[in-house]
């Protein structure tokens, strides 16, 4: 008897696999897509080469004054020149160390926080929290056990820039979850101080709280008593982040269900270790992307103080600028700083998006 | 048995220390919250009059009758130096609502365009808008407009080397000068004829829709409605003459006269806040778009909807339900960061009042709090809207 014999199956139409496959799905799939995608490719043909051209194949990478720029491009010299004041400002050159080893310090001691297996972490990171802000105001600031002085007017660039991130979420964190848990309250009175004052400072620009940190503040405190030009800044950041830090973390406290409450109230928890013991560790572990984004509008933030005259990154570079020397490097030195600020900022946001898949574990059904 | 019947209310607690009682406390601790407040307020409002005292400023609005004596470099309304710190304020308040409606106009149609862009089947088209997306959002405002503003149109070349666009339109570094429309003698036939057209159009509307829902048939509303908003003010123009006459800016001596100017800061700071907050809209459409679940689209193509009306009567009014409520918080966000305008010295509220006249007055309490009180009013005016907005298209549940 015949057996029947199946014939060899066919290779797949070469039109639909692979690169071209690939390209006729993606790009060419109709007459209208076939137009956005030559539209596109005529965009980028515009931008990318001369940018390139300018940025990298024409632009001066060797020398120490204006005339080495001789190039059609950009002129990276001045950045070079200036790095170190984009970096730390107007901090004495021979104690630049401190800075250095206050960054190192910190990347060291937070290091462990980050690998998960890791014993004791929560302990770790509560003593880390405590110990690392005052060796770093020490590093610093000094003036004590050993150390010269360095008055806050002489810090600058990048290093102000971070040092206003790090203190203004370090202490808009507390505050805001303070907010978070007075406008979840059921006491009235309460409740519409912490409403008030969370929507007070939501409604206002930064610039204005700046300015009235600057201008008001003085006022305000009593004859006799007065703060430097940062530590104003500082308050005012402070003040109207923990604003933002509370709706946040409110979404967090509304995001657990409401029979964690009930289960709690039912162990006889009373409210401080109800909060404490249950609510509060599930509810921030939720809300921590929310936290990264907030920190991230802040480290974009920082850069207002220029407005009340502080020399932040942003301030070094408009300063230099403006240097006799160095005239017309306007769009070198804002590319520059545009680059800083977008690797931290976009750092930032990848990791907290690492975050967001990391920690969804539950809540969800 | 019988116990168990009895009212509730007549079961005696067990006596406890007055102090437990959790309604007890809870006025406790809401009384002496309400004391720490007024005593911290009071304790501030002291020293504050303390220290005005001192430096022998007297508090009150009367500043703003004085006459401010400084120049402005862009004013909606006439203003000369003579002018009072009040028209200061108006001019300050209308500069940042210009800016921040052009802002939101702007960066909403460029957010929309760049969200549909990204989800777009194209993969080079949504790539190029993701880059777009996370090149602009990841860098801070003012230093977008720092870069428009220092690195671009100011090194622009002045008046009389300005770069010609058409010989009607100028852009040097005082800006971009270009023609200014003047009435015409057939200005009034054209401005009615548009009228006219408007409400034939709305007219034409509802009545293609109830014949619509009444009978089926269908009518070609939206190319009638576009016929008669070309034709009868087309008409109008045609029978009584142009509706206006144009000025067109003119080289004189070392600047350029007749005609509108928009000023360098004005296009600096449209600029970088449209981009920036385009970026964010756009993540927001993305994500409004995307919350739309698959079988929405599968069941509108079954019910044999074609694609075009599948996306507008029923991807867009589900995913708008999404979006409105971000979108509402990217224009405030616009709004107060308008006030950036500082930085490069366009003449908003900020820098007008909170900077120039908080300077020369010394009145800071007055000046900061006016400031402050503005933006909280606009942001509470676009929250109520775009509530009242959210409100009408949410979904009705039962």
């Amino acid at each position: 008897m015949e057996v029947h014999q199946f014939r060899p199956s066919l290779p797949p139409p070469r039109m639909s696999v692979g690169v071209v496959g690939w390209l006729r799905s993606n790009l060419f799939s109709n007459w209208f897509n076939t137009l956005l995608t030559l539209l596109a490719i005529y965009l980028v043909w515009l931008i990318v080469p001369p940018l390139l051209k300018w940025a990298v194949f024409e632009a001066d990478w060797v020398g120490t004054t204006r005339a080495d720029c001789t190039g059609e491009g950009a002129c990276w010299v001045f950045i070079k020149e200036r790095f170190s004041q984009f970096m730390y400002g107007f901090y004495p050159a021979e104690l630049r160390w401190r800075v250095d080893l206050t960054v190192w310090l910190a990347v060291i001691g937070a290091a462990p926080l980050f690998v998960s297996a890791m014993p004791r972490k929560a302990l770790y990171g509560a003593a880390f929290l405590v110990i690392y802000p005052l060796l770093a105001f020490w590093l610093l600031h000094g003036g004590f056990l050993g150390l010269t002085e360095v008055e806050t007017s002489q810090w600058g660039g990048l290093m102000l820039t971070l040092v206003i991130a790090a203190v203004g979420i370090a202490g808009a964190l507390p505050l805001g979850i303070v907010l978070a848990l007075g406008r979840r309250s059921k006491m009235p009175a309460i409740r519409v101080i912490c409403v008030t004052f969370i929507e007070f400072w939501r409604g206002v620009p930064l610039i204005t709280v700046l300015f009235m940190s600057s201008v008001m503040l003085p006022l305000f405190l009593p004859e006799g008593l007065s703060f430097d030009k940062l530590l104003r800044a500082l308050i005012g950041v402070i003040l109207f982040q923990s604003a933002y830090i509370a709706e946040v973390v409110r979404g967090g406290l509304q995001a657990i269900p409401k029979g964690q409450y009930e289960a709690a109230a039912a162990m006889g928890l009373g409210y401080w270790r109800m909060m404490g013991l249950v609510i509060l560790p599930q509810a921030l572990k939720l809300v921590i992307p929310g936290i990264v984004n907030t920190f991230i509008a802040l480290f974009k933030d920082t850069s207002l103080v220029i407005i009340i005259g502080l020399f932040d990154l942003l301030n070094s570079i408009k300063q230099a600028t403006t240097d006799p020397a160095w005239l017309g490097m306007a769009t070198e030195g804002y590319v520059f700083a545009a680059l800083v600020f977008w690797i931290f900022c976009f750092g930032m946001s990848r990791y907290s998006m690492r975050l967001e898949r990391k920690l969804d574990t539950g809540h969800k059904r | 048995m019988r116990a168990a019947m009895q009212n509730p209310a007549t079961i005696s607690r067990p006596r406890a220390s007055v102090w437990t009682d959790p309604q007890v406390r809870g006025w406790l601790f809401q009384i002496i919250a309400v004391i720490a407040v007024v005593a911290i307020g009071w304790y501030l409002f002291h020293n504050t009059q303390h220290n005005l005292a001192q430096r022998g400023i007297i508090s009150g609005f009367g500043f703003l009758d004085q006459s401010a004596g400084f120049g402005i470099s862009q004013h909606l309304i006439d203003y000369t130096e003579s002018d009072s710190y009040g028209r200061v304020f108006v001019i300050g308040l209308l500069n940042t609502l210009l800016v921040s409606a052009i802002g939101i106009v702007l960066a909403t149609i460029l957010g929309f365009i760049l969200g549909v862009a990204r989800l777009s089947p194209n993969w080079l088209i949504s790539k190029l808008a993701t880059v777009y997306i996370e090149t602009f959002r990841n860098i801070p405002p003012l230093l977008q407009i720092f870069f428009w503003y220092f690195a671009v149109f100011l090194p622009l070349p002045g008046p009389r080397q300005s770069l010609n666009l058409g010989d009607t339109f100028f852009l040097s570094n005082r800006g971009l000068n270009m023609p200014s429309p003047n009435m015409a003698e057939g200005f009034w036939p054209f401005l009615i004829a548009v009228v006219v057209a408007l409400v034939a159009v709305w007219v034409l509307a509802r009545w293609a829709l109830r014949r619509f829902e009444a009978t089926g048939r269908s009518f070609p509303t939206l190319i009638t409605s576009l016929v008669l908003i070309v034709a009868l003010p087309g008409l109008a123009m045609l029978v009584f003459g142009d509706p206006f006459h144009w000025t067109v800016p003119e080289l004189k001596g070392f600047n350029y006269r007749g005609g509108w100017v928009l000023i360098p800061e004005l296009m600096a700071l449209t600029l970088a806040l449209t981009v920036y907050t385009a970026a964010f809209i756009a993540e927001n459409v993305r994500s409004g778009i995307q919350a739309v679940s698959h079988g929405q689209t599968e069941a509108a193509r079954s019910l044999g909807l074609p694609a075009g009306k599948t996306l507008r009567l029923v991807i867009i009014p589900q995913a708008l339900r999404v979006i409105i409520p971000p979108l509402t918080s990217q224009y405030l966000n616009l709004a107060k960061n308008s006030s950036l305008a500082a930085g490069i010295g366009y003449p908003d509220m900020v820098s007008l009042f909170a900077g120039t006249t908080l300077n020369q007055t010394g009145q800071a309490i007055e000046a900061i709090a006016i400031t402050m009180s503005v933006y909280l009013a606009i942001s509470i005016s676009i929250s109520i809207l775009m509530n009242w907005y959210n409100k009408r298209i949410a979904l009705i549940e039962r």
